[in-house]
């Protein structure tokens, strides 16, 4: 404490002692706070692969391979869970991005003046409304109608059909993988069309007006204007769509059907990491069976940190080409 | 040259064509949009609304197959989330501060900001198994304590990431003048920086605050549940998510009604929340 105060002192600065401690502490303070965001995110990688660690050093690399998941054996494996989660997060990007896309050009381009902010406000709203909702709204509301109504059209229709068949033929539950999908969809796409809408709004004025000005059509500029000059910020976007769309629990809990079996068809019920983790983690008894679930924690969470670090890669790039422009 | 005319003619009809078409389909898609937002709200109300009386606030949650309500659920799910802010808010706004305001020079902080917004978009459930096992396992029983940290963690990359942007929006000169004046640094921030971002960092509390009292997965397993009021943060406590999720699972009917109700309560909290920080906000700018 008194060298720090020598230090400070010699050099003979003009706050005198007490302003310089409350200076030195302040920053200080500031500082630890910031480590320790650096510091959360290393203890939670060590916690999660700690916990892990029993479950991999049982299972190794086949913990990634096989479909078992059987807690009276104790035989587990995590394949039915990733392809469950994969799957669904596919489903909600072939559903989110075109979607968020059309309403992203929709506010940027189309609409009038008067119409943007409620547009843009509802459409945030609707990113803020908690997934315990769309899970339960899902499971009352969605997967009823989508059982009794859509379900069976899909496995008469595109059930029959060579290759595809088998993903679209199965029972009417209205719960199951596809429906988990959708939902998720649905959920991201307010997301979604709140990134693309602020990146397409950073293009600058003038490169719009002069394709306008040779005489373009509005889709001209979006395909050759807008979109070449947010290229790789609207990679980054749907990253960031992915990578809530892969760790979204509630959602997806109430929907999936919550089956630990591998089934080709949509239809049918799976699971995906985070929901495996929700239904079973509290009832989990033993410490392979608890490890084991850790283990998918571990799995999603190194998932969705490659995701976003891609996201994040792709929005910066975009910040320093917008950077050395202006 | 009539031929020429024909083609050039035609073009112009295909441009304009496929203008149309695509911009159509942008007006569907939002359409699309926001039909999931109307049916979503229409059914959470007409479902919500019904099953909203008096006793939902001033009974506790019910065994299956009695009358009851959730108020033991809203108030521990106001009190975890007055306690997660009050961890976070502090750290969020410290660290916020340091890649603000004396970061110029630091090779740490863009891997701080980094990881901040790792953090900020981490599935949330995995920060529910970090705080099992950090305190819940060292604990012995889960606890309202850990839902409550659980909550703090999701709040903290909210609040350093807005409190980082808003304090960026000060001007430098209004520093500059301050310091002239011969103020110490940490007199800057505080009496004047703070000052004047104020209402910045508040919507950054705001936003955490909405954000947070929707969150369900991190609580499963931090501060579980509690069918009766909870005398400390120490147990177990009920909040409204948890139960929510378990009443809507569970195959009683007035557990699924009160479900609903709480349902309703959430959205409505969460999307006034939200309509706060945008007045909020547009006083800042």
């Amino acid at each position: 404490m008194n060298k720090q105060q020598n230090k400070e002192h010699a050099p003979g600065k003009g706050h005198g002692n007490r302003g310089n401690m409350l200076d030195v502490l302040f920053t200080s303070a500031a500082r630890i706070c910031a480590l320790l965001v650096l510091l959360i995110i290393i203890a939670i990688m060590a916690s999660l692969f700690m916990g892990a660690w029993p479950a991999l050093r049982k299972f190794g690399l086949s913990f990634l391979t096989s479909a078992e998941w059987n807690p009276v054996t104790e035989q587990f494996g995590a394949l039915v869970a990733i392809y469950g989660t994969i799957v669904t997060s596919i489903i909600a990007m072939v559903i989110g991005v075109p979607v968020s896309f059309g309403i992203a050009i929709f506010i940027t381009e189309l609409c009038p003046a008067w119409l943007k902010r409620p547009v843009s406000t509802a459409i945030e709203l609707l990113a803020a409304i908690p997934s315990i909702i769309y899970g339960m709204w899902g499971l009352f509301v969605f997967a009823p109608f989508f059982g009794d109504y859509i379900e069976p059209w899909i496995s008469d229709h595109l059930g029959e059909l060579p290759f595809i068949g088998p993903f679209f033929s199965g029972p009417p539950l209205g719960i199951g993988v596809l429906t988990a999908g959708i939902i998720l969809g649905i959920m991201v796409i307010p997301f979604m069309a709140a990134v693309f809408r602020d990146l397409f709004e950073v293009v600058p004025p003038v490169l719009k007006e002069s394709a306008y000005g040779i005489g373009a059509t509005t889709w001209e500029v979006i395909r050759n204007i807008v979109l070449p000059y947010t290229k790789t910020g609207v990679v980054g976007g749907i990253m960031l769509g992915l990578g809530r769309a892969l760790g979204e629990t509630m959602a997806v809990t109430f929907v999936i059907g919550n089956a630990d079996r591998l089934e080709t068809s949509l239809l049918m019920p799976g699971n995906t990491i985070s929901s495996s983790l929700a239904n079973q983690f509290t009832e989990a008894v033993g410490e392979i069976y608890t490890s084991s679930l850790i283990a998918l924690g571990l799995i999603l969470f190194l998932i969705t940190f490659i995701v976003l670090s891609f996201a994040k890669f792709f929005l910066l790039r975009l910040t320093l080409k917008e950077g050395a422009k202006t | 040259m009539s031929r020429v005319k024909h083609i050039d003619r035609s073009i112009y009809r295909r441009r304009k064509t496929v203008n149309f078409l695509v911009l159509f389909a942008s007006f569907l898609t939002t359409l699309f949009g926001l039909f999931w937002l109307a049916w979503l709200l229409i059914t959470l109300f007409s479902h919500g609304f019904q099953y909203l009386d008096l006793a939902v606030f001033i009974k506790p949650t019910p065994p299956p197959g009695e009358a009851g309500g959730l108020a033991n659920a809203i108030v521990g799910s106001l009190l975890i989330t007055f306690v997660g802010v009050l961890v976070g808010a502090p750290v969020g706004i410290l660290a916020g501060t340091f890649l603000a305001e004396f970061a110029a020079r630091s090779r740490i902080a863009p891997v701080i900001r980094f990881v901040n917004d790792v953090l900020l978009s981490a599935p949330s459930i995995i920060l529910g198994v970090f705080i099992y096992e950090i305190v819940v396992v060292s604990m012995g029983h889960f606890s309202g304590w850990a839902g409550a940290l659980a909550l703090a963690l999701i709040a903290l990359p909210i609040i350093v990431r807005t409190t980082e942007d808003m304090l960026k929006l000060v001007p430098n000169t209004v520093r500059e003048a301050a310091c002239a004046l011969g103020a110490p640094r940490w007199k800057v921030t505080v009496s004047i920086v703070y000052r004047a971002a104020k209402a910045g960092i508040f919507t950054g509390i705001l936003l955490a605050i909405a954000r947070i009292s929707g969150e369900t997965a991190p609580l499963l397993f931090t501060a579980l549940n509690n069918q009766f009021w909870s005398r400390s943060l120490n147990e177990p406590v009920a909040n409204l998510p948890v139960v929510i999720f378990q009443f809507a699972m569970s195959p009683y009917e007035d557990w699924q009604h009160l479900a609903w109700a709480g349902a309703l309560l959430i959205t409505v909290s969460v999307l006034v929340l939200n309509i706060l920080v945008r007045i909020f906000f547009r006083t800042v700018r």
